[in-house]
């Protein structure tokens, strides 16, 4: 009787504080995979649903960031745990949404497990290596501490859905950042997924927030808006960084611009990228007091 | 646009208008005053939670919505009413009221600043010079549990501090214990001692359990002498709620129809977003009557609200949304 069961299709929603909300007003739109086929169909956020995705970000930063280097590594440790249970969903999505063979598929879900895991272990590692204790000419204890930003906007990687996203995402949330993320505009699906996973993981609700639309719609309102602090360029058209810089220089955004083609997500990482959203924090105090 | 005719809260008992001697008749006793409340009509509670919800579904949208938040930050009253509350604080708060965004003098300043009786003093010399008001609580905010002449003697400290406004509290136990007339007297006698300064009488709606007991404790508010009905102390949970408001709205347009005195309402406690304010002011014209869409018979009472209006102020203006660090914190 398999061929009279009635489909159960997905309805794919944003993930904003926590929360599964549809877009606030009401658009969805279709994602289509490899050939054209329509794969799903995806909330289409509106600047409203950022503004409610970064007023969550703000919300969450600040628990996160008090809580201990230790558990956030742990958090994301089980983060890579629950999605390598889902190992074989994801494999399915990346071979009909971006028309991976299995083989490729099922490589960078493992890359996106080993990336999340490599990260874990820097969150209580970082601040030892951009950290330090400064020489003085005086009797003074001088230290340098790397703090995260605040929120941080990113515009995930177009091509590279779940791998790309996974490589620009955990590097911001590993010392302390909350991310408000713009899902790659044409294959949503992995990031709507992930975020399943990541409301799953002890994560705190609001640290990663998720949502689907249009770019070139939803980045300009990222750049302008005064309360995020940083802006990861990745998923930015060619073309479109320059004004996004410029709009983003209001409130003196941090803004990581990526070179062109996109990195290799399939490459080894450099810690750099993680401590691009990190500040300096320099303190004096006297000896013995 | 005035849509009155479907108000559930409607009053249909109260004495028919130019008829000023049946409100004399209603205060002579306590008889006359239970005879009088108990024969207002019932408050039908799932159609005014209905129409409040309605009202408050409406968009406001661009131009509109400008006007309303200047008009909501024309009508906030800057309160802070804390056991840590210091002359610094209350001064820095007088600055915020004087010109909310030191950004940008197109910004309204607030109608008034609410604080504890002994720091009117204070609040009134960082204001001296400004169209804004200096609001004292009195009569043992926020419970009221004292005789009243140690009531009356807060009220006349406040007065005579220089508060051009009292917000007094009723006393919800005879309230709810039905000495109607005692409440009544209180506020007659509180009225008397505010000499020149206005009256808004607390209700305190979050004890008054019922929205019939809203709309009688309006009306021996009105009947008193009060200048506004105010929803709450901030204090009980629930404070101001849009139902609560219709209510009072609606008592309040029904005393002006009959003794043709215009009495304000002030909503505090809970409004802390500019969409919650919005809907207070939507209310305030469907109900009420677009006469009291101004700060001398509508008050919003808050203190987080205030930037929230800016941050919608600014992106209405802007284009960009603000930050939550660009407004100062008071």
């Amino acid at each position: 009787m398999a061929e009279s069961r009635l489909a159960v299709r997905k309805t794919y929603k944003l993930y904003i504080g926590g929360a599964f909300p549809r877009s606030e007003s009401g658009r969805s739109y279709l994602v289509a995979g490899p050939e054209g086929h329509p794969l799903a169909n995806a909330a289409l956020a509106s600047r409203k649903d950022l503004r409610e995705a970064v007023v969550a970000a703000r919300k969450a930063q600040r628990g996160w960031a008090a809580a201990t280097a230790y558990l956030r590594g742990q958090v994301l440790y089980r983060v890579a745990e629950m999605l390598e249970g889902r190992h074989a969903q994801f494999v399915d999505a990346l071979v009909a949404g971006e028309g991976l063979t299995g083989a490729e598929a099922s490589s960078a879900v493992d890359g996106s497990v080993d990336r999340l895991v490599w990260y874990a272990g820097w969150s209580d590692k970082f601040a030892q290596v951009a950290g330090s204790s400064n020489p003085v000419a005086g009797p003074y204890f001088n230290f340098s501490i790397p703090e995260p930003t605040g929120v941080v906007g990113v515009l995930a990687p177009q091509a590279s859905s779940l791998l790309g996203l996974v490589s620009v995402v955990a590097p911001v949330i590993a010392t302390g950042n909350a991310a408000v993320v713009v899902a790659s505009e044409a294959h949503p699906v992995p990031a709507l997924e992930l975020a399943e996973v990541l409301a799953t993981s002890d994560l705190p609700g609001g640290v990663v927030n998720v949502v689907s639309g249009r770019t070139a719609e939803l980045a300009p309102v990222l750049a302008a808006h005064r309360d995020v602090d940083a802006l990861d360029l990745a998923g930015a058209a060619e073309g479109t960084e320059a004004e996004l810089e410029a709009a983003a220089a209001d409130n003196v955004k941090r803004v990581l611009r990526s070179r062109r083609p996109g990195p290799d997500w399939s490459a080894e990482p450099s810690p750099a990228r993680m401590l691009f959203f990190t500040e300096i924090k320099t303190v004096w105090h006297p000896v013995g007091v | 646009m005035v849509d009155r005719g479907r108000d559930p809260a409607r009053t249909g008992g109260v004495p028919p208008r130019g008829r000023n001697s049946g409100l004399a008749d209603v205060a002579r006793s306590e008889v006359s005053l239970r005879s009088f409340l108990l024969g207002l009509p019932g408050v039908d509670q799932v159609g005014a939670e209905l129409r409040a919800a309605g009202l408050g579904a409406r968009s406001i949208k661009a131009a509109a919505k400008l006007w309303a938040i200047d008009t909501a930050i024309s009508m906030v009253d800057l309160t802070t009413l804390e056991g840590a509350d210091t002359p610094g604080k209350v001064r820095a708060l007088c600055g915020k009221a004087r010109r909310p965004d030191p950004a940008d003098p197109g910004v309204p300043p607030v109608a008034a600043i609410c604080v504890y009786p002994d720091l009117v003093p204070f609040a009134k010399a960082a204001l001296a010079g400004s169209p804004v008001k200096v609001a004292s609580v009195a009569t043992s905010f926020p419970s009221g549990r004292a005789c009243l002449p140690v009531k009356l003697a807060d009220v006349a400290d406040a007065v005579a501090a220089g508060a051009d406004e009292v917000d007094m509290v009723i006393d919800r136990g005879a309230f709810l214990a039905g000495h109607y007339g005692v409440v009544l007297e209180e506020v007659q006698a509180v009225k008397e001692s505010c000499g020149p300064a206005r009256l808004k009488v607390i209700l305190e709606t979050g004890e008054l359990v019922t929205y019939d007991n809203v709309r009688r404790a309006s009306w021996i508010a009105m009947v008193g002498g009060a200048d506004f009905v105010k929803t709450s102390t901030g204090k009980v949970s629930p404070a101001a709620t849009p139902p609560v408001a219709l209510v009072m709205l609606e008592a309040v347009r029904e005393f002006a129809d009959v003794s043709g005195t215009a009495v304000g309402v002030k909503v505090a406690g809970g409004v802390r977003t500019t969409k919650d304010a919005i809907k207070y002011l939507v209310l305030v014209n469907e109900v009420a009557g677009e006469a009291w869409l101004e700060p001398d018979r509508f008050r919003i009472g808050a203190s987080g609200l205030l930037n929230d209006l800016l941050m919608q102020r600014y992106k209405q203006r802007r284009g960009a949304y603000a930050g939550s660090q660009d407004f100062s914190v008071e």
